[in-house]
């Protein structure tokens, strides 16, 4: 059984490995740090969405070894996203910058979360209205609900 | 009023409904691509470069594109929309309305030539953009894409796509136009 359990894991694990990865050489960690960072933050133009990290078309390719080339150049990481940004626009950062345009999405989750408050503090509210004035049956009403109750029990 | 709040599921889906079906519509009639990035060049001045023109020995830079509007076409002998889009842009350098520039985009020089030859050559200059370096600084994502380019060598419209009569009637002749009368003034 164990055996059987182990199997079903490794039939489970992936065979190809989802992320492109091209082996440049860096003097260290922490420049392979920087270079992994900003792959996995920079968008890919082409695609609709996903980052130059995972994404195998030629344009991702070309802005990986651009992104490669700046971090030799020794350009900072906000040099290299303005570079970016200047060529792609807002598009290609996954954080964009807050402007007019990308308000919405700074906004807009904000805003579903008002909504969703704003709905749950009403519904909660329906619920809670009911209970307050249950006792409003008569004694002629509660006579007559006593006689059908007892009726659908026979 | 109790009864009436029952409809507004069905109203939103009603509403929701319209809205696809807009957009779905305008999608395939070519009005609207959910895919086309806009340009973050716009009313730039074109990036500064220094590159040999495809025939011809010489070198060419963003001058070139200075005193006349143009459009500046990224294409490739790996492209297949460009095969699509090149009998368009033969007969639109036949009509003179605009001048017509290209880019050869991280392609094979002697390739580029021989389909220019057997295919005709629309382009007044081919600047060669081997590396990619140029289409990197135009925020280019691939070929074809066409440029409008005003007199002051300021980018005014980036398509991205084949062009055919239809689109070049509906996306460029209006822009082409106002800048005519801009330039005008």
């Amino acid at each position: 059984m164990p055996r059987l359990f182990l199997m079903l894991c490794f039939g489970l694990l992936p065979l190809v490995a989802l992320a492109v990865v091209e082996a440049y050489p860096f003097e260290s960690e922490a420049e392979r740090r920087r270079y992994n960072a900003l792959i996995d933050e920079l968008r890919c133009p082409k695609c609709q969405n996903q980052n130059l990290a995972g994404s195998d078309a030629p344009i991702a390719q070309d802005l990986r070894a651009e992104v490669y080339r700046l971090i030799r150049d020794g350009k900072s990481d906000q040099e290299i996203l303005t570079f970016m940004h200047s060529r792609y626009g807002d598009f290609v950062l996954y954080r964009p910058r807050l402007t007019l345009e990308t308000v919405a999405l700074w906004l807009g989750p904000l805003l579903l979360v008002l909504i969703g408050a704003l709905v749950w503090w009403r519904l909660s509210r329906g619920v809670a209205k009911p209970s307050a004035d249950n006792a409003g049956l008569s004694e002629a009403e509660q006579a007559r609900l006593k006689a059908v109750l007892e009726k659908r029990d026979d | 009023m109790g009864r009436l709040k029952l409809f507004i599921p069905l109203l939103v889906f009603l509403l929701l409904a319209a809205l696809f079906f807009a957009v779905e519509t305008e999608v395939s009639e070519g009005e609207y691509d959910p895919k086309a990035l806009p340009s973050a060049l716009i009313g730039q001045p074109f990036p500064a470069f220094r590159l040999p023109a495809l025939l011809g020995e010489r070198e060419v830079d963003e001058s070139l594109l200075k005193g006349k509007v143009s459009i500046v076409n990224v294409w490739a002998t790996w492209c297949p929309t460009c095969l699509y889009e090149h009998p368009f842009l033969v007969a639109l350098a036949e009509r003179g309305e605009v001048a017509v520039y290209g880019i050869n985009y991280k392609d094979d020089a002697d390739k580029a030539r021989q389909w220019l030859a057997s295919k005709g050559n629309p382009f007044a200059v081919n600047i060669v953009d081997a590396s990619g370096k140029l289409g990197l600084d135009l925020g280019v994502t691939g070929a074809p894409e066409t440029f409008v380019v005003d007199s002051a060598g300021r980018v005014r419209m980036r398509y991205q796509g084949g062009l055919d009569e239809k689109i070049w009637q509906r996306n460029f002749v209006p822009l082409l136009e106002q800048i005519a009368t801009e330039e005008a003034l």
